[in-house]
């Protein structure tokens, strides 16, 4: 098995919590909107949605828990937002994407200098 | 805009063919399928929708589509496509495309081609992180069809 390939299993490993925790429709719908407004109030991410509050707190402590979001203490509320070094994901897709190109001009130049 | 520096993919690589066979290799349909995986339905020219099979093992059930941006002979080729939109049912059309470039240069001994795909910045967060998981699926088949294409070689 060539290093890279290890290292990719790995990082796939390390990675399992996290689309745990992306795999549910709420919560992927709550990171989305983080990610698009950045940092909002409990009240502003429950305003016009049809989770409760309280629901809406649970998920936020599961995506905390994973490493996607933190929440910061302002005043008698909490502000959440996306944890920046979870964005280290859009990367490693990137890398994966930038393997695949590898492979793929791998094949091209293989089969031109046969 | 300022682009972050998770927006592009840049890759060469050192050919020894010349630049017009590399070319045909890059338009051709046929001789293109071959080493990119897809069986493509139609050919290439700029402004052209063109879509295919993908043939790798356990994505045969894949449309590749792509919107050709341009030809120039022996130079340039670009088209712009949704990059990994491997979810059945899922329609990527409303997400802003990548733009994939290919640029080939005469070097000494062959032919240098450079591929860069760029826009990445503007596909949702939120599905660059599902794609990841995804993706590393596919990446583990494609190193396994690379091994499995040397071994024979050798």
């Amino acid at each position: 098995m060539s290093p890279r390939k290890r290292s990719a299993r790995q990082s796939l490993a390390d990675s399992a919590p996290v689309f745990a925790a992306l795999g549910d429709p709420t919560r992927l719908g709550l990171v989305a909107r983080l990610c698009a407004s950045g940092p909002m109030s409990i009240a502003r991410l429950t305003e016009g949605g049809s989770v409760t509050r309280q629901a809406v707190t649970k998920h936020l402590y599961v995506l905390a828990d994973a490493g996607l979001v933190r929440g910061t203490r302002v005043g008698r509320d909490h502000l959440w937002e996306i944890e920046p070094a979870r964005l280290d994901d859009a990367r490693r897709w990137l890398d994966h994407i930038a393997g695949q190109w590898d492979d793929a001009l791998g094949r091209l130049k293989e089969s031109l200098e046969r | 805009m300022k682009r972050s520096d998770t927006d592009r993919i840049g890759r060469q690589v050192l050919i020894r063919a010349p630049r017009s066979r590399v070319w045909r290799a890059l338009t051709d349909p046929a001789e293109f399928g071959a080493w990119f995986g897809v069986n493509v339905d139609g050919t290439f020219a700029p402004g052209a929708r063109v879509r295919g099979r993908i043939t790798h093992k356990g994505y045969e059930h894949l449309t590749w589509d792509i919107t050709i941006d341009r030809m120039e002979p022996e130079r340039l080729f670009s088209w712009r496509w949704h990059p990994y939109a491997v979810e059945p049912g899922v329609d990527y059309s409303p997400e802003p495309p990548t733009l994939v470039v290919f640029e080939l240069e005469e070097v000494p001994g062959g032919t240098r081609l450079t591929v860069v795909e760029s826009g990445f910045d503007d596909v949702p967060l939120a599905r660059r992180a599902q794609a990841y998981r995804m993706n590393s699926e596919g990446w583990t088949i494609q190193a396994g069809a690379i091994e499995r294409y040397v071994a024979a070689k050798a």
